[in-house]
């Protein structure tokens, strides 16, 4: 196995998985699944089902060589979990890597999996960790703004800070980017024990997708203090509809094969949850903006005109 | 006749490294070496003992050290002082100094107010251990308590901050001080980021020095919006 790590690097920057599936097909000791003829390796670890969905597959996996990528998947993580060089290889991305990532999640193409065409075998946990901790920030930060601006010309208004309101947002977001999908692979894994799915994703891909997907509500959240009720909405929903195709286009073949039904509440609990996310933290960070602009010049020509009356 | 007797000795019972004795240094090869041990140290730092000097002497020294880290911050330059001589004293002594004067703000604990002291204390330091944990993940090749240093003196830009932006709301809390407060804010923040990626882009990997920025500039960021919106009583 030492050949094949060392291996690594040059396979790796070279893209010849050929030549790895030929190295690994030879060690005996390696995890192997053959890419020539499925049926004649009956140690299929992946499930990978001859038939003719094995093309539509590939075409929405976003790659020709998904088997390929799945093989190399199984032999990455090599040292033992007490070492710093075990959490080394969560953060072993480059900087266009991630922003790359970030596009993905934030502009979905239609037919293309975000984990095969972005993450391929390479979950990172840099930009879950760190979107993740600018979105705390920036939904504080902007509550904050907005709050301010929406109370700014009421004299019994004092500006206060608000901090208690940082540490309410970090346990809601983190709870959200890493629960969730905790919840989501376990599920996951039931139902593939139960039907025989062609995708599955590795719980790091899981949280690695999650996290790039709360990308698109740092910008969301900036807009957010435009105190008009119409375009926080609109905001929300635009979104939604971003990210949650891009979640829904990743989970889609994990659970496609599954029944129907089961297959839709997955789907749909995915997208509810996410809104669920948005529309909380616009809930609880941002007052309503409300209508008291008006209110106040109401109440003084009611004010003169009572005097008027009473004089 | 020697070999005979050796041979017979050696076949009872053949001692570890018999051989040796027959060994000998042909005159013709000169030997050459000292063989004693020098005693003193010759390095200068270890000629004194610090255990007999004034107790001044050895305030005044580290005192020296860690302005002498103040100056470098201020004018950051290519000098390894900081790198390499660690300490945590200025960090130390500068986030306990930002963390009490932005106390004395919305003293009415039971509302949301501004920061409390251990959360400016925790936010300092664990994000700084964050940042650190990151940039050695990322393939770094600084040292922890390098990067903690390094982070912990760069905030003492924002410090200065924090001191003009208390005085100037002595005086006045009206808008033209909001932006006189704004302007400095920046202006340290600007120059507390730029002087630690100064210090610490050059341990990274080429490739990656933008994943490692940015964490710093968001960490600068949030002490720079705590000091920013500190409003007092």
């Amino acid at each position: 196995c030492t050949a094949i790590h060392s291996a690594f690097p040059q396979l790796l920057a070279a893209e010849e998985f050929d030549d790895a599936a030929n190295l690994l097909a030879g060690n005996p000791d390696a995890t192997t699944i053959s890419i020539d003829e499925p049926s004649e390796n009956p140690k299929n670890q992946y499930g990978l089902l001859q038939d003719s969905r094995r093309e539509e597959d590939d075409e929405l996996l976003g790659t020709d060589d998904s088997d390929k990528t799945e093989l190399l998947a199984g032999q990455k993580k090599s040292a033992p979990f007490w070492t710093f060089e075990y959490y080394q290889t969560f953060f072993d991305v480059d900087t266009y890597q991630v922003l790359d990532r970030i596009k993905g999640s934030v502009f979905p193409i239609p037919g293309k999996n975000f984990v095969r065409l972005y993450i391929r075998s390479n979950p990172d946990l840099y930009g879950p960790f760190w979107i993740c901790a600018t979105l705390v920030f920036a939904i504080a930060i902007s509550g904050n703004l907005s709050n301010f601006f929406i109370h700014l010309g009421k004299p019994a208004y004092r500006y206060v800070p608000e901090f208690r309101k940082v540490s309410i947002a970090a346990t809601a977001i983190y709870a959200y980017a890493w629960l969730v999908p905790l919840a989501l692979w376990g599920f996951l894994m039931w139902r593939n024990s139960k039907v025989m799915n062609i995708v599955s994703y590795s719980f790091l891909e899981i949280v690695c997708v999650y996290g790039y997907s709360l990308f698109i509500y740092i910008p969301t959240a900036i807009l957010w203090i435009i105190p008009q009720k119409a375009v926080r909405w609109i905001l929300v929903m635009v979104a939604l509809c971003l990210s949650g195709s891009v979640l829904v286009m990743t989970f889609w073949p994990a659970v496609r094969d599954d029944n129907r039904r089961i297959a839709l509440a997955t789907m749909v609990t995915v997208v509810l949850l996410h809104a669920l996310l948005a529309i909380g933290c616009l809930a609880y960070f941002f007052d309503a903006p409300d209508l008291n602009v008006l209110i106040p010049t109401a109440a003084a020509q009611n004010g003169t005109i009572v005097a008027t009356k009473t004089q | 006749m020697a070999e005979a007797e050796e041979s017979r000795a050696g076949g009872a019972a053949k001692p570890l490294f018999a051989g040796l004795s027959d060994v000998s240094i042909s005159e013709d090869i000169p030997v050459e070496g000292e063989i004693t041990v020098p005693v003193g140290s010759h390095s200068p730092d270890e000629d004194y003992s610090t255990l007999d000097e004034p107790v001044k002497d050895t305030i005044m020294r580290d005192l020296k050290a860690v302005g002498k880290k103040f100056v470098h911050v201020m004018y950051p330059k290519k000098s390894s002082a900081l790198l390499r001589d660690w300490d945590l004293w200025g960090p130390l002594v500068l986030c306990v100094s930002l963390a009490l004067m932005l106390q004395g703000g919305s003293a009415d604990s039971k509302e949301d107010g501004g920061p409390q002291f251990a959360e400016v204390f925790v936010i300092i330091w664990f994000g700084a251990v964050v940042i650190t944990l990151n940039s050695k993940l990322l393939g770094g090749t600084i040292s922890f308590f390098q990067s903690l240093c390094v982070l912990g003196y760069c905030v003492l830009p924002l410090t200065v901050a924090m001191l003009v932006c208390r005085l100037v709301l002595l005086a006045s809390s009206g808008t033209v001080s909001f932006i006189v407060r704004l302007v400095v804010v920046m202006a340290m923040f600007g120059w507390s980021t730029l002087a630690s990626t100064a210090f610490l882009a050059d341990s990274q990997p080429p490739n990656r020095k933008a994943l490692v920025v940015y964490p710093i500039f968001l960490f600068y960021f949030i002490i720079s919006w705590m000091i920013l919106t500190f409003t007092p009583q």
